[in-house]
């Protein structure tokens, strides 16, 4: 059987949505250990049992408190060596530091990494797709090193527990981290504003808005609906480059990439930067006024005009059915 | 005086739709204009950034065939004073062929007595997203590596970079020059080029040179368009009559009460 690495990274509330994608992932390769650097949350051994994870390698001490790319890295080789035979397939998510820290791995180990993983065949050599431009298209590409080394894509699955749960020991790894390792460490972090990208990945319903807007006092009635559907703004690229709204609010490929249950993109043309960022939502709904645009073209539903004058009357129109 | 080498990338400028060529191993980029990844040009704003600050140089650099002279001409005109162009083909290039090819400028400057105290990449390319040529590079030169970073300052031989930490926050790292750092959107708002620095740029020489290496080349096997996404598009209206439709939809999604 293969034995896949999986480096997992946590928050408050234990392995982080794109990791679990990533367990999800790995396991259709073969049986899946966990690495964690650092903290181990509450409840982790648990969450990562629920995932089928056979065995969680704990990265601890002096070099894993705080983060520091080229540390993770020597963990992540570390704990490749503690199954039997070795890891043949090491991953981590898509994520800055799941692709840091991989690109890391892939320079120690002297082979190939494959960024932005969404689909992977378990032959011999491991065929993988990965996400190209933006993941308007997809490359394939074997790995034929020793030791397959790749991220995975955000939304490239959904995460799903495993359907025999494990209860998987937690090893303390023995890594030595050297002086070099820790060149380049994060020495401090300071909160982000409340209002900041966190809220606009995880909404149901994202109220996008591009060049339509007009202006930097056109986004009113877009906020309103958004708060009206309890979502988030989302803005494409030239919204920020005008300096309309500010670049956390980007979504796209240059920003973030957000799967909520309902895009609204209202006078977004639909470039393939910005729908990179938006693409895997449920449901999308484009409101614009070139009915040709690619954005309608490929939406589920659209509605043809001016944003301006559309918007206000959908806003209208649920508070009118809500007093009702 | 900080001596910063930026590099960047000729990348199609994709619109809505894209187009394979026929052997499927890359975009038909014939109809189309070119530019660099939105990361490089915040990068090349830091390089000039820093070298204006700090009284030193910003050298532009990339890895492709001479029509990548239109690149490295715009970022002269935004303030580089320096460009080399290393001569390859970019699609017989896997990322560590780049890294490997940069690496080997870096080193002969540094032998003629030009040292690049810092290197800036972009996190990615907007083409291949290989996310790693910086790493590599770090690699290949022995210099720390800071990934993501959105601004930067420098003071007393040491570079401290902000980026973006994985709760929405902001993370501060601190590397010693020489380093590497690779650079993401968001930071900083790439100038526009002026007349006067169009002008200037024509008459700065680029300097070419061949790379040394071999390239291992990149793996590609073919590339090709992900499966069509919805098929047909429910039109619900016209102005603001369909709103009525529209929260019947937002009811039947469950996403209004």
């Amino acid at each position: 059987m293969t034995q896949v690495l999986v480096l997992v990274e946590t928050d408050e509330s234990g392995a982080t949505e794109t990791s679990r994608e990533t367990l999800t992932f790995a396991r259709s390769l073969g049986d899946v250990r966990a690495l964690v650097a650092g903290d181990l949350p509450e409840g982790l051994t648990d969450q990562l049992g629920a995932y089928g994870v056979g065995a969680v390698h704990h990265a601890t001490g002096d070099g894993f408190t705080s983060y520091a790319a080229a540390a993770w890295a020597a963990a992540v080789v570390a704990a490749s060596h503690e199954s039997q035979g070795g890891a043949s397939v090491v991953m981590a998510a898509g994520t800055q530091r799941g692709n840091d820290v991989m690109a890391h791995v892939a320079c120690r180990l002297g082979v190939a990494m494959a960024a932005n993983v969404v689909e992977a065949d378990s032959g011999t050599p491991l065929v993988v797709s990965r996400q190209v431009l933006g993941g308007a298209a997809l490359e394939d590409t074997p790995l034929d090193d020793p030791v397959a080394v790749l991220t995975v894509a955000g939304h490239a699955c959904d995460p799903a527990e495993a359907e025999t749960p494990t209860t998987p020991e937690v090893r303390p790894l023995d890594v030595e981290v050297s002086e070099q390792d820790l060149r380049a460490r994060v020495v401090r972090t300071e909160p982000g504003e409340p209002d900041e990208s966190g809220s606009l990945k995880s909404a149901r319903v994202v109220v996008g808005a591009g060049r339509g807007a007009g202006s930097a006092d056109g986004f009113k009635d877009l906020l309103e609906l958004a708060e009206l559907l309890d979502g988030a703004l989302g803005v494409s690229r030239v919204v920020t480059s005008l300096g309309w709204r500010p670049h956390h609010e980007q979504v796209g490929q240059t920003g973030s990439r957000v799967s909520p249950d309902l895009y609204v993109a209202c006078g977004i043309s639909g470039a393939i930067q910005h729908w990179a960022g938006m693409s895997s939502s449920k449901t999308i709904l484009a409101i614009n006024t070139d009915a040709d645009a690619p954005m309608v073209t490929k939406a589920h539903y659209a509605v043809i005009g001016d944003l301006h004058e559309i918007v206000p009357a959908i806003n209208e129109e649920i508070r009118r059915r809500r007093a009702g | 005086m900080t001596n910063v080498l930026v590099c960047i990338k000729r990348v199609p400028d994709l619109g809505g739709e894209i187009r394979l060529t026929a052997d499927g191993m890359s975009v038909d980029d014939s109809s189309l204009g070119h530019t660099v990844s939105p990361h490089e040009e915040c990068a090349v704003e830091l390089a000039i950034q820093v070298a204006k600050d700090t009284g030193g140089e910003a050298t532009v650099l990339t890895v492709g065939t001479s029509d990548a002279v239109e690149q490295l001409r715009n970022a002269l005109a935004l303030g580089c004073t320096g460009a080399v162009l290393v001569e390859a083909d970019p699609a017989a290039y896997g990322p560590a062929d780049v890294a490997a090819a940069i690496a080997e400028v870096v080193r002969a400057r540094e032998a003629e007595g030009t040292s690049y105290d810092l290197v800036l990449v972009g996190s990615d390319a907007s083409d291949t997203g290989d996310f790693q040529v910086g790493i590599r590079l770090s690699y290949l030169l022995d210099r720390p590596v800071a990934g993501g970073v959105s601004t930067l300052s420098v003071a007393d031989g040491r570079v401290t970079a902000r980026g973006a930490a994985p709760d929405g926050g902001t993370e501060i790292t601190e590397v010693a020059l020489p380093a590497v750092l690779t650079v993401m959107e968001g930071g900083v708002e790439p100038r526009y080029p002026s007349i006067p620095g169009r002008m200037k740029a024509k008459k700065i020489a680029i300097d070419e040179v061949t790379p040394t290496i071999t390239p291992a080349g990149s793996r590609r096997r073919r590339l090709r368009l992900p499966p069509a996404q919805p098929s047909e598009v429910t039109v619900l209206g016209e102005g603001p009559q369909a709103a009525g439709a529209v929260v019947d939809l937002l009811v039947e999604l469950g996403v209004t009460r």
